[in-house]
């Protein structure tokens, strides 16, 4: 299948910074349709406000199922039938699916922007010396579901069974499918996780921002691949590490300079720092074998 | 992993099971369902009170259920019928592709050659403006942009994601230096592809030693800061806004107006803009035309033998002594200068250029041109154009089934979601793209085409 090769084509890796690896944007049209689940998962508990603090997990975990359940689908018609084949038709393919998905929430959904109630209001007060910290609730909540969020997706990595199949494959599928792992599912659930990761991405959004969009997915999504591809491919802390980074710069940017040039400050440092750190920041160097 | 081929290949067909294929629809249909559900029967709205209402659609997630379940069973009636054997995928091309091969390219310029003046004569000149300016003109841009791009994606094996800001340069240039300097069309071309290729190598420097996925992030991040920076630099570019009043084309000086000393009057034709129309065609053939002249001739230079040995293997390469370093940059230079006399032909023609027209979106339709096409196939990036770019201009003309789903149906919003789908659905019908025989630089004897498949495609 694969074309006679000196370097081993056929290894291919399949990343566990999950769909990011193929474009970048499979993930990100799948977090794009989680976006208007969530508004209006939210928006139908808007009528009473007490019911939406408590449906509020229900509409998360609602959302996590059918961005998964998506997510599964878009592996199983657009990625699988491509699997081992050359390198550029499954990017071909995610830049093709994220397109339809984009245009099809836009179809369904209706072009315009959609906007809800702030779901977490409040702040806490958090007094040092004369003065005192103010920090959102939101904030803190974002803070602490990430913070959980990559306790959990660690564990899962690391330890587990899945885990472990999940590194196997990523590092050798022949040789993975020949130890006895079911390459397919691995990959099936290595999309089922991120889309729900991506779904909890954009409750959150919708938390800090309140108002969405059938295109908001794009760019954060453009974001995450630029993070996981600034703190190296496949390695873990190396895209906490590149997603820090990134949002610092922006934000430091954006406080110091000028709002306007953040994205190219943010990428410019991703061009400079891949200058010298070809793999990125704490990603292994691929070695070639003749 | 192949086991639904294994069945077929093994020669004996077992009887189509109609149960289990009901099953299988039934189970599609009912995911199918779970898919629809908060997308379709769900639409959140903005009432008049900026609340958002929920109105509920379950006939739209019903029909959803039933094209699945229909769709789903007659894949499983085609896939059960009985077949012969395939042959094997790297076999030799068939004498009937070859001579398709052979004439396709002579064939398909001598259409485009008479093409305007057949659809004058066919449609009138009210009627022929569309067939020439929508579909020639711009299918033959997307023409040139892609063998622009095969330079460098299809013959050096390096991934530019970015390749649309090279096209603004070219445009911008063009642009600014006729509304600033007053500078002719025929003089900003070749500095608008000077600047273009300038540009390419100051995108090649980082990315020297990139690969794979750092490569294509970094030259998405290029195309994205070219265009951030053309938004928001208002001083130089007019930020959102645009550059209007660009000059336009004029036939070697001779403007196309009406009255004294026009194209017109000058050729003692009745004056009608179509005239400015057919030299646009023309003048974008020219160019496409060169850049496939450019890139047939280099293939057969030292450098185009160094792209292809590059993308087939790098180490190799350089244990050859090849310098890998000008082999990079000389390919994304050559597809940059090219994308940039692209972009001035876009100034020239539109008379209007903004950072809106320079989108990753065109970035990914162009590199889809030359992936779809068969990487590296000349014919195959033109006959991928052809469908890609015709194919969504023809969509545009679906007004009639207004009649069919009512006048608050508007078919122009289902163009970039069908394009969305025919990329995936082509690709997987051909990953190798639509011509799947590569013609050799290099041969023994005789040149004969090879499959696709034994052709490397890079690590860039």
């Amino acid at each position: 299948m694969a074309a006679p090769s000196s370097s081993g084509a056929d290894r291919a890796p399949f990343d566990l910074a999950v769909a990011l690896r193929d474009a970048g944007m499979s993930a990100l049209g799948t977090a794009g349709l989680a976006f208007p689940i969530l508004a209006l998962r939210a928006e139908q508990d808007m009528s009473n406000q007490l019911v939406l603090q408590q449906r509020w997990p229900l509409m998360l975990i609602a959302a996590m199922a059918l961005t998964a359940l998506w997510s599964y689908v878009i592996e199983r018609v657009a990625y699988r039938p491509l699997r081992g084949s050359f390198r550029l038709a499954p990017l071909i393919s995610a830049i093709g699916m994220s397109i339809f998905l984009m245009n099809f929430v836009q179809v369904v959904q209706g072009p315009r922007n959609k906007s809800i109630p702030p779901l977490i209001s409040g702040v806490v007060e958090i007094p040092i010396g004369s003065g005192s910290i103010t920090i959102a609730w939101k904030q803190l909540i974002i803070f602490t579901v990430t913070a959980l969020l990559l306790g959990a997706f660690w564990y899962i990595v690391q330890k587990t069974p899945l885990g472990r199949s999940m590194r196997a494959v990523e590092q050798d599928r022949k040789m993975a499918s020949l130890l006895g792992i079911d390459v397919d599912r691995t990959i099936s659930l290595t999309f089922v996780i991120g889309a729900s990761l991506a779904a909890i991405a954009g409750a959150l959004y919708m938390v800090r921002y309140g108002v969405i969009n059938f295109a908001d997915g794009f760019v954060p999504g453009v974001k995450a691949f630029t993070a996981a591809v600034l703190g190296g491919i496949g390695s873990l802390p190396g895209a906490v590490v590149g997603g820090l980074l990134i949002g610092l710069i922006e934000t430091m940017w954006s406080h110091y300079f000028s709002s306007d040039y953040k994205d190219v400050a943010a990428f410019s440092i991703l061009a400079v720092t891949l200058i010298f750190m070809p793999s990125g920041l704490l990603g292994r160097p691929e070695v070639e074998k003749v | 992993m192949a086991s639904p081929n294994m069945r077929s290949s093994q020669g004996d067909q077992e009887p189509f099971d109609l149960a289990a294929a009901l099953r299988d629809a039934g189970l599609a249909a009912l995911v199918a369902a779970g898919l629809a559900f908060p997308i379709l029967a769900l639409r959140a709205e903005q009432d008049m009170s900026n609340q958002l209402v929920l109105q509920h659609r379950w006939s739209w997630m019903a029909i959803a259920a039933a094209i699945v379940f229909v769709g789903r069973l007659a894949i499983l009636f085609w896939n059960a019928r009985p077949r012969a054997e395939k042959p094997a995928q790297t076999a030799a091309p068939s004498a009937l592709a070859t001579t398709f091969a052979k004439f396709i390219a002579p064939a398909g310029l001598a259409f485009l050659i008479v093409f305007p003046f057949v659809s004058l004569w066919l449609s009138g000149p009210g009627g022929s403006l569309k067939w020439i300016n929508n579909y020639g003109i711009q299918i033959l841009i997307y023409v040139m942009l892609g063998w622009g791009l095969n330079i460098v994606v299809g013959l050096a094996g390096l991934l530019d994601l970015g390749y649309v800001a090279f096209y603004a340069v070219g445009a911008y240039s063009y642009a600014l230096l006729s509304t600033t300097f007053g500078l002719s069309f025929w003089i900003c071309l070749p500095l608008a592809g000077i600047l273009a290729a300038f540009w390419g190598i100051i995108l090649g420097f980082p990315v020297l030693r990139l690969r794979g996925d750092y490569l294509a992030i970094v030259t998405l991040a290029f195309g994205e800061i070219i265009r951030v920076v053309l938004i928001n630099w208002t001083d130089f570019s007019n930020g959102y806004a645009g550059i209007a009043g660009i000059p336009r084309v004029t036939f070697f000086g001779v403007p196309f107006i009406d009255g004294e000393g026009g194209f017109a009057n000058l050729f003692g034709l009745e004056f009608s803009p179509i005239h400015r129309t057919i030299f646009l065609f023309y003048l974008i053939l020219a160019l496409a035309l060169l850049t496939n002249f450019v890139t047939l001739k280099l293939r057969r230079m030292p450098i185009g033998r160094a792209w292809e040995a590059l993308r087939e293997d790098e180490i190799a390469c350089r244990s050859l002594g090849i310098n890998t370093t000008n082999t990079k940059l000389t390919a994304f230079a050559l597809g940059a200068m090219f994308g940039g006399f692209a972009g001035s032909f876009f100034a020239v023609r539109q008379g209007f250029v903004s950072p809106e027209s320079f989108t990753f979106i065109e970035s990914a339709t162009i590199l889809a041109v030359v992936v779809l096409g068969g990487m590296g196939s000349q014919i195959g990036v033109a006959l991928a154009a052809v469908i890609m770019i015709g194919g969504t201009e023809l969509l545009r003309e679906l007004e009639w089934t207004k009649q069919i789903f009512g006048n608050d149906f508007d078919p122009a919003q289902y163009r970039m979601l069908i394009f969305g789908v025919a990329m995936v659905i082509m690709m997987i019908w051909k990953p190798r793209g639509i011509i799947s025989t590569r013609t050799p630089s290099a041969f023994l004897k005789e040149r004969k085409a090879v499959s696709g498949s034994l052709v490397q495609e890079g690590h860039g």
